[in-house]
């Protein structure tokens, strides 16, 4: 099936759902089109419809303030959808996507990218065993079936996402073990200043550590898991002090535990942006590379936008306020009329952005961190690939991303190189002494997102589908 | 011992539980939740083994997008953490 459309965005949470809202209601039709079953991306994500009741939470409120507001307007809001393919014809935007197994096309004149972020894990020993998940991950079975990972958790990574997930882990009546954080109480006080700008958010996280320190539960600031011990699940975790730059130190420490949430920070989902033919840009502050995009949304590419996280980490909050003002911008394109006041939205936004990048300083992993990467870790989940593979592809002359990935197979497996591609570009940088910066991400192919050939039917003709060739060297 | 962050379990409502297979093995799980967390509640998280080392592993992203998760529905490679569990599943690991 075909549908046109004025507006299209991809990606339903605060930023794409507000962007659609906008245009919606300054005339434009408009499409979302989203992966999950509900809107509110994965810091509103629904519960499923296995939660009958439960207590709100601030998440929950405004998650279902916003897709009453999607409800209430005139946006198609396409759910359980998952674009593979964005194209360029005769000025328009054709997105490819598929719907429980049938293929759909949408015809856009003007196209939103609001895909989000993905959470950077630094590969470390032990973190393939069954039981290890991403925090992000955990925020995902927590928010949408209420449910925990284990029974003695492990919490680990940077900024304020671990406090979160301890204290819902705590709320949902699980266990954490411990917490363990390379931040330090004084980066901690360095970012209060800037979180003055959301002071229920700042009383929020107070709540958290007091409630986590009153219980007993041991954080240890200053550490990292050095290594996650067990055979076929985990059973403990060797956690060790770290420096300055964050690297590991020697003396080490047991902890028993049969689960762990891990993460070290986000980073703007790129993808869409690189396929749809935006240069990125390399902004640590914002969490790494981000997509070249104006404070407005627009981008060098007639009729393209992006908003929210995508753009760089500014969190849920600016990221709302970003959707509006792209939504206008957008709008702007097809009509004459739009009539909406910017200027109180542009100073919001930016103090919204103050604190969310404050938050992104406390997670952006420093330096000593890829030192938890051992000659025999898997990098590469999908292909089992070592540092040690890797780094031999290297020594044959692959100096890129692209080329490793041709040498070794490293990011063509099903993940398409999502959990492995930061790490590897981190190796490249340490071992040719260059910056990150200088080390650019590889070239995504289509499908976006993997597509089962046996999913497919309908219209759909399977030698449609791209299949990703070899990146060049 | 006093706590800030008051424990919710006893409030949270589920809906009626339906049970599946995974592996001979039957699964209880509640209408409307997926296979991962289905089988997360009944302590398995082993999904498949890696290629190359054969090496356990099991759910990572939890979103759809690592694949760590998949498992075999009606001979279909599915994302556990995606794939809703409906009464009488059958569902394959892909363990060795
Ligand atoms: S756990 Fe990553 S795709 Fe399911």
């Amino acid at each position: 099936m075909i549908k046109t459309c004025d507006v299209a965005i991809i990606g339903a949470g605060p930023a794409g759902a507000n962007a659609g809202i906008m245009a919606a209601s300054q005339g434009c039709r408009t499409i979302i089109i989203d992966e999950q079953a509900k809107a509110g991306g994965q810091i509103w994500r629904a519960k499923s419809a296995a939660i009958k009741s439960a207590p709100n939470t601030p998440e929950t409120i405004d998650g279902d303030r916003l897709r009453a507001s999607i409800d209430a307007s005139n946006v198609t809001h396409i759910a359980n959808a998952r674009v593979w393919q964005i194209e360029r014809e005769l000025e328009k935007w054709v997105l490819r996507l598929i719907i429980n197994g049938r293929s759909e096309k949408i015809v856009s004149k003007v196209l939103i990218l609001a895909t989000g972020a993905r959470e950077y894990v630094q590969p470390t020993p032990g973190w393939t065993l069954p039981g290890v998940i991403g925090l992000a991950g955990a925020t995902a079975l927590i928010k949408q079936d209420l449910v925990i990972p284990g029974k003695k958790i492990v919490v680990s990574g940077t900024g304020p996402l671990i406090f979160y997930v301890a204290s819902e882990i705590r709320r949902l009546g699980g266990e954490v073990s411990a917490i363990v954080t390379p931040n330090s109480p004084v980066d901690w006080m360095y970012a209060i200043p800037s979180m003055f700008s959301r002071p229920e958010l700042l009383w929020r996280g107070f709540v958290w550590v007091a409630d986590l320190l009153l219980s007993g539960t041991p954080i240890f600031w200053r550490n990292v898991i050095k290594q996650i011990d067990g055979e076929t699940k985990v059973q403990s975790v060797t956690v060790s002090k770290v420096n300055n730059d964050w690297s590991p130190l020697d003396q080490k420490r047991l902890i028993e535990a049969d689960s762990v949430c891990i993460g070290y920070g986000l980073q703007a989902a790129t993808e869409t942006s690189q396929l749809s033919g935006i240069d990125l840009k390399h902004q640590p502050e914002l969490g790494g590379w981000v997509p070249e995009v104006w404070e407005n949304g627009e981008t060098a590419i007639d009729g393209l936008f992006v908003c929210g996280d995508g753009t760089g980490i500014r969190g849920a909050a600016a990221a709302e306020i970003h959707g509006k003002l792209v939504g206008l911008s957008a709008a702007e394109i097809i009509t004459s009329n739009v009539n909406f006041p910017r200027s109180a939205l542009l100073t919001s936004f930016r103090r919204a952005s103050r604190f969310g990048m404050a938050m992104t300083a406390l997670s952006i992993p420093r330096k000593g961190l890829q030192k938890l990467t051992t000659d025999k870790t898997i990098m590469c989940r999908c292909e089992s690939l070592r540092r040690c593979d890797i780094e031999h592809q290297m020594e044959a002359g692959a100096a890129t991303i692209n080329a490793i990935k041709s040498g070794s197979r490293a990011g063509m497996g099903p993940c398409g190189g999502k959990y492995c591609q930061t790490a590897i570009a981190k190796l490249i940088a340490e071992k040719e002494h260059r910056t990150e910066a200088e080390i650019i991400p590889p070239t995504p192919r289509p499908p976006l997102r993997p597509v089962p050939a046996s999913e497919l039917s309908g219209e759909f003709e399977y030698t449609d589908l791209p299949i990703p060739k070899p990146a060049p060297l | 011992m006093m706590r800030l962050i008051p424990n919710h379990t006893s409030q949270i409502k589920r809906a009626k539980e339906i049970s599946f297979r995974f592996d001979g093995q039957t699964i209880k799980a509640h209408q409307g939740e997926t296979i991962l967390v289905a089988l997360m509640g009944n302590g398995i998280k082993h999904l498949r083994d890696a290629p190359v080392d054969v090496k356990p592993r099991g759910a990572f992203c939890c979103i759809g997008l690592c694949q760590e998760c998949v498992v075999k529905v009606d001979g279909q490679l599915v994302e556990s953490c995606r794939k809703i569990a409906t009464d009488g599943l059958v569902v394959q690991s892909l363990r060795q």
